[in-house]
């Protein structure tokens, strides 16, 4: 193996990992939505009245939180297609998609049921006393004043998301990663497309974690100016 | 194929029993990894809480070029990814620095060690800082000193906080390990790995045992976690 660090080797993989980049970027967009999605049918499927159901649901969710996404994607990628009856071959991509954004839809499940849950009773009540049917108080009344609270969290897990995204490289979506990882094997130096892989991720990352900081910091703002109205 | 014309005959009993013998089967091999799992688990967790104390008091130091030094640290193991952590490091290691590790034990459990320990330190860092004020100005008036300061009333407060963070983040750290497997550790998934390319038909099984086995790991953690949620709420007043 090569055994020095040499900046040609390095401006010469640079364009190389450049081609995986649009993969990444469009994989964590489309995870992340997905995602977001999915946290919906979480939070709303905690919310059956049934006690039995919702300890199924809990566990469900703990199963899928804690278990590490690399095996979820290798059981999406290469068993889901073994499985008599419902399976069928996913392409890396959606496997990526369906695994990182069902992973993913766990913890968005619980940042919409901490904001659900800091609304005000009386909003319930008001809602009710007004005559609003379900969809209306959820519409009109919880939703608008539960999710722009929890935005900087939701934009924090876009960001954890990001950083997760390389894990697709092992079932081959050509992503940055996995051009770092080719580009290696077809020049035998790992080290400076990996370097430019790390350089990528922290040139993308860190801004938009600072830009977060700053919404958080505003949001806080905003709410303490209508706890003070309150 | 055989396997699976077998699988569709509709006969659940017959079924039923092809799976329990291949749980049987698969079980055991699987448990081989176990020890490296856990393994690198407790030695990078190890390393993480290290990390995560001493570059969270770092931060808070008032000379700058160690508060600057640790903050340069925390973000890049921060803003880039585990898996990219652990395949840098792998190459990295006996190139920059000269040296073979021994083993890719030493650099899974440094990189999980280094990143989760970044995570931490801000954790530790938040948890200090969000001691109220009051605390600090208090000790002062009784003229403890510095490290009276932090060691006697800050820091028995803040761990306190820190103790639901440290169990979500120690889970975490378990789901990490799964990647020592890409850097050739005999890990759970790494048998998992092999058995599912001796017999492709297996895959869902052995995928499925897998994920069982992190979570059996995961779920003393999880105990762990909502039992430090639990002290860190009690008998505290807000504010």
């Amino acid at each position: 193996m090569n055994n020095n660090w040499s900046w040609e080797t390095f401006m010469d993989a640079l364009p190389f990992v450049l081609q995986g980049l649009w993969i990444t970027v469009s994989l964590t967009i489309t995870c992340y939505l997905f995602a977001l999605l999915l946290g919906f049918v979480w939070t709303f499927l905690r919310k059956v009245p049934n006690k039995f159901f919702n300890w199924v649901v809990t566990w469900v969710m703990e199963f899928i939180r804690s278990t590490p996404p690399l095996v979820q994607l290798f059981f999406l990628f290469y068993a889901w297609p073994m499985i008599p009856g419902i399976g069928v071959t996913l392409s890396p991509f959606t496997s990526a998609v369906l695994g990182l954004g069902i992973h993913f839809s766990t913890y968005i499940g619980e940042i919409y049921r901490s904001g659900i849950e800091s609304i005000d009773k009386g909003q319930w009540e008001a809602s009710k006393a007004l005559n609003f049917s379900t969809i209306d108080k959820w519409r009109k009344i919880i939703l608008p004043q539960a999710i722009p609270p929890t935005i900087p969290m939701l934009g924090n897990y876009f960001i954890i998301m990001f950083k997760e995204v390389p894990l697709a490289s092992t079932i081959t979506v050509a992503g940055i990663m996995l051009m770092a990882n080719s580009y290696g094997a077809q020049n035998w130096s790992y080290l400076e497309p990996l370097t430019i892989v790390g350089i990528i991720f922290l040139v993308l990352s860190y801004p938009s974690a600072v830009l977060i900081k700053k919404l958080e910091v505003k949001m806080n703002a905003r709410f303490d100016k209508n706890a003070a109205i309150k | 194929m055989f396997n699976l014309e077998f699988y569709s005959e509709p006969k659940p009993k017959l079924e039923g029993v092809i799976i329990m013998n291949a749980i049987i089967e698969i079980f055991p091999q699987l448990a081989r990894g176990l020890h490296v799992t856990i393994t690198v688990l407790l030695a990078s967790a190890i390393l993480a809480y290290l990390m995560a104390f001493i570059a969270g008091l770092c931060r808070l130091s008032g000379n700058i070029i160690i508060r600057k030094f640790t903050g340069f640290y925390v973000e890049v193991f921060r803003g880039t990814s585990l898996i990219v952590q652990l395949f840098w490091l792998y190459y990295a290691i006996p190139m920059l620095f000269g040296i073979q590790l021994g083993s890719n034990w030493w650099t899974g459990v440094i990189a999980i060690g280094l990143n989760y320990g970044a995570y931490l330190s801000e954790v530790v860092r938040g948890s200090i800082l969000s001691v109220a004020q009051g605390q600090s100005e208090a000790a002062t008036a009784l003229n403890m000193s510095r490290f009276q300061r932090m060691r006697l009333v800050i820091f028995p407060q803040a761990v306190r906080m820190m103790l639901p963070e440290f169990g979500n983040y120690t889970i975490q750290m378990l789901k990490g390990t799964s990647l020592v497997s890409l850097i050739g550790m005999t890990d759970i998934l790494y048998y998992g790995d092999i058995l599912r390319s001796s017999n492709l038909s297996q895959a869902p099984i052995v995928y499925l045992l897998v994920l069982v086995f992190y979570f059996i790991l995961a779920l003393p953690l999880i105990w762990l976690t909502r039992k430090g949620e639990h002290i860190s709420k009690k008998g505290v007043a807000n504010g």
